[in-house]
């Protein structure tokens, strides 16, 4: 699909490449993610793909075509760019924001917004709401959504993302990272992704690149990254805490058990379940559901302490859950901020109750790996 | 009808009945005859009618050139350049006004062609200036995303450049014709009229009156193109 050969770019002033005959290749439907350290290069090489940096040697292939011998706006508006959240155009509607590449293809009106409301759809931004705002009037989380949705708008089978989720806070960008695989997953897109964390790198790679001073050190799946070092620069790039890292690399919906019942209580039953269902749960709690499925609360012995009859009435609020398409690392991270050894899993898309995931579970994999 | 539309309705007739009334006030109520020649109606309309001229076309020439200068020097190829003009423009701004219109005097002679050469050149200044910051002020990482989508040089200059720019070029446009209608009162020194007249003649006869006809005319006119514009900024910029 994208076939890089000898990628050379000198800037001028500078005593040493920024890329340095640079070769590789990336296949159809692949997310190649390039890491390193800041002046590695990564972005440098990005950038060469869609010719926002003409190389001083090599050629970038794009399906066998030569970039250098196409026209370069028809070659970028068929690459989806996305930035960080400043590159949308502060002037314009969310709707004219993602509708960029459509107009500049032509695109009628009618198409145009039936594609902007299917995007804002997919990224979860309700397309009544959000059409019409400014980029300023949404949080970072939003804006990089709209980021990603400008770059999906005129469908480009090949994606070029500069450390997308960059400038949003961590909480934040564990949503978006997995929100992003999912969408990723239904569409076959070749992704090329830039960061400069490791952690994204090995979560978000099908492969993973890791560049040093414009030349490539390493590359292979994340997997191979982690048991099979090419150097001390990848072994220290990766870290001596492999086995935590391994962690990026499970889905919670990989290792759990489906135990839905075991854990949960209807908000209609009565005490007498809550408590015959608790000293069964290993956790010390139940989660509380509706009849579809959906999470409603928890309730544990102190819950059984206050007035009320049904589970529905004695639940206390939840604050934390992941979706079962979370990475175990990210249900870590959820549990060390909200205390609990345990977080309940939901259904990503419909949100219904399918298990908890403990800490336990966690460490067992940790030694297994 | 629409909050803004009603500001823009009442603004500009409060400013023209001002207007109307200062001058009708001053025809009717001479203090004597002398002031009553200078302030008859066919005199005040006419300072009144040169000033809108040279206002008019030194301000017409300025856009002209200011807009389209900036623009230009906004190009990267010429960023340089356009670095070392804005410091001249910096410098030639403190030049005064009336040295301005003395220095092309002795250059082009008495008349209505000096004053809008000069009052034009000064006008330049403040547009050009502004064009030039308000581009060049804009994110390296706007422009970059914008190439990066396949927008052409001149797509990028109309979608995203100029609208984003055009708070900074409008406040340009402002301070270019509050100087100018200002700058223009001057012009009689060189025997271009205008509003002006009043102004000296006023002076140099010591009939306040007149003095005071002269120099209001020229404020409210500056009150109102200065009011206009921001008017347009206000419907064109909307984020």
């Amino acid at each position: 699909m994208i076939k890089i050969e000898n990628l050379t770019k000198h800037f001028p002033g500078l005593d040493r490449p920024a890329v340095n005959k640079l070769s590789l290749e990336i296949n159809e439907g692949e997310v190649c993610v390039l890491v390193g350290p800041s002046g590695c290069g990564k972005t440098t090489t990005m950038k060469m793909i869609n010719r926002l940096h003409e190389p001083d040697g090599g050629e970038v292939y794009l399906n066998g075509k030569k970039a250098s011998e196409m026209d370069e706006i028809d070659l970028r508006r068929g690459i989806g760019y996305v930035i960080q959240e400043i590159g949308l155009f502060p002037h314009m509607t969310i709707k004219d924001n993602i509708a960029t590449v459509p107009r500049e293809l032509g695109w009628d009106r009618e198409r145009i917004n039936k594609r902007v409301t299917e995007l804002l759809d997919l990224m979860g931004l309700d397309p009544e709401i959000y059409s019409d705002r400014r980029p300023a009037a949404l949080s970072g989380g939003q804006r990089q959504r709209v980021g990603v949705a400008r770059a999906l708008a005129a469908d480009p089978p090949v994606m070029l993302m500069d450390e997308p989720f960059a400038a949003v806070d961590p909480i934040t960008r564990a949503r978006l990272q997995n929100e992003f695989l999912r969408i990723l997953n239904k569409m076959d897109k070749t992704i090329i992704f830039v960061t400069h964390d490791i952690n994204e790198a090995i979560k978000m790679g099908d492969k993973v690149a890791v560049l040093r001073e414009g030349e490539l050190v390493q590359h292979s799946t994340p997997e191979e990254l982690l048991d099979a070092p090419a150097n001390e620069f990848v072994a220290q790039l990766v870290g001596r805490n492999r086995s935590i890292k391994r962690l990026h690399l499970i889905r919670v919906e990989d290792i759990i058990e489906e135990d839905a019942d075991k854990y949960s209580v209807a908000a209609g039953n009565g005490r007498e379940d809550i408590k015959k269902k608790l000293s069964e749960s290993k956790v010390g709690a139940l989660m509380v559901i509706d009849e579809e499925g959906l999470l409603l609360g928890r309730v544990d012995e102190q819950s059984l302490e206050k007035e009320g009859e049904t589970a529905g009435e004695l639940a206390d609020e939840i604050h934390d859950q992941v979706t079962a398409d979370s990475t175990l690392n990210d249900s870590l991270s959820v549990m060390l901020e909200s205390g609990e050894g345990y977080v309940p899993v939901v259904d990503e898309e419909r949100g219904f109750f399918r298990d908890i995931i403990t800490l336990q579970d966690l460490l067992q994999e940790v030694r297994q790996g | 009808m629409k909050k803004e539309n009603i500001k823009l309705v009442v603004v500009t007739a409060v400013v023209f009945i001002t207007g109307a009334v200062m001058v009708y006030y001053v025809m009717e109520n001479p203090t004597d005859s002398m002031v009553e020649r200078m302030l008859s109606g066919e005199n005040i309309w006419r300072a009144f009618r040169e000033h809108l001229v040279i206002v008019g076309v030194s301000m017409a020439g300025a856009l002209a050139v200011g807009i389209p200068g900036g623009i230009l020097l906004s190009r990267p190829q010429f960023y340089y350049i356009g670095k070392i003009f804005e410091n001249i423009v910096n410098v030639g701004q403190t030049v005064p006004s009336l040295a301005i219109l003395a220095l092309f005097y002795t250059i082009l002679g008495l008349g209505f062609n000096t004053a809008v050469f000069a009052i034009w050149l000064y006008s330049i200044l403040p547009i050009l200036r502004n064009t030039f910051a308000g581009i060049t002020s804009i994110s390296d990482e706007v422009i970059e995303s914008a190439r990066g989508m396949g927008m052409s040089g001149r797509r990028i200059l109309t979608r995203i450049e100029l609208p984003l720019a055009a708070p900074i070029i409008t406040a340009g446009i402002r301070t270019a014709i509050v100087i100018n209608v200002g700058t223009a009162t001057l012009a009689t020194f060189i025997g271009a009229g205008g509003l002006g007249d009043l102004i000296v003649t006023g002076l140099s006869i010591r009939r306040n009156m007149i003095i005071i006809t002269g120099a209001g005319l020229s404020a409210l006119l500056a009150i109102l193109l200065d009011f206009w514009i921001g008017q347009i900024k206000l419907r064109l910029v909307k984020w």
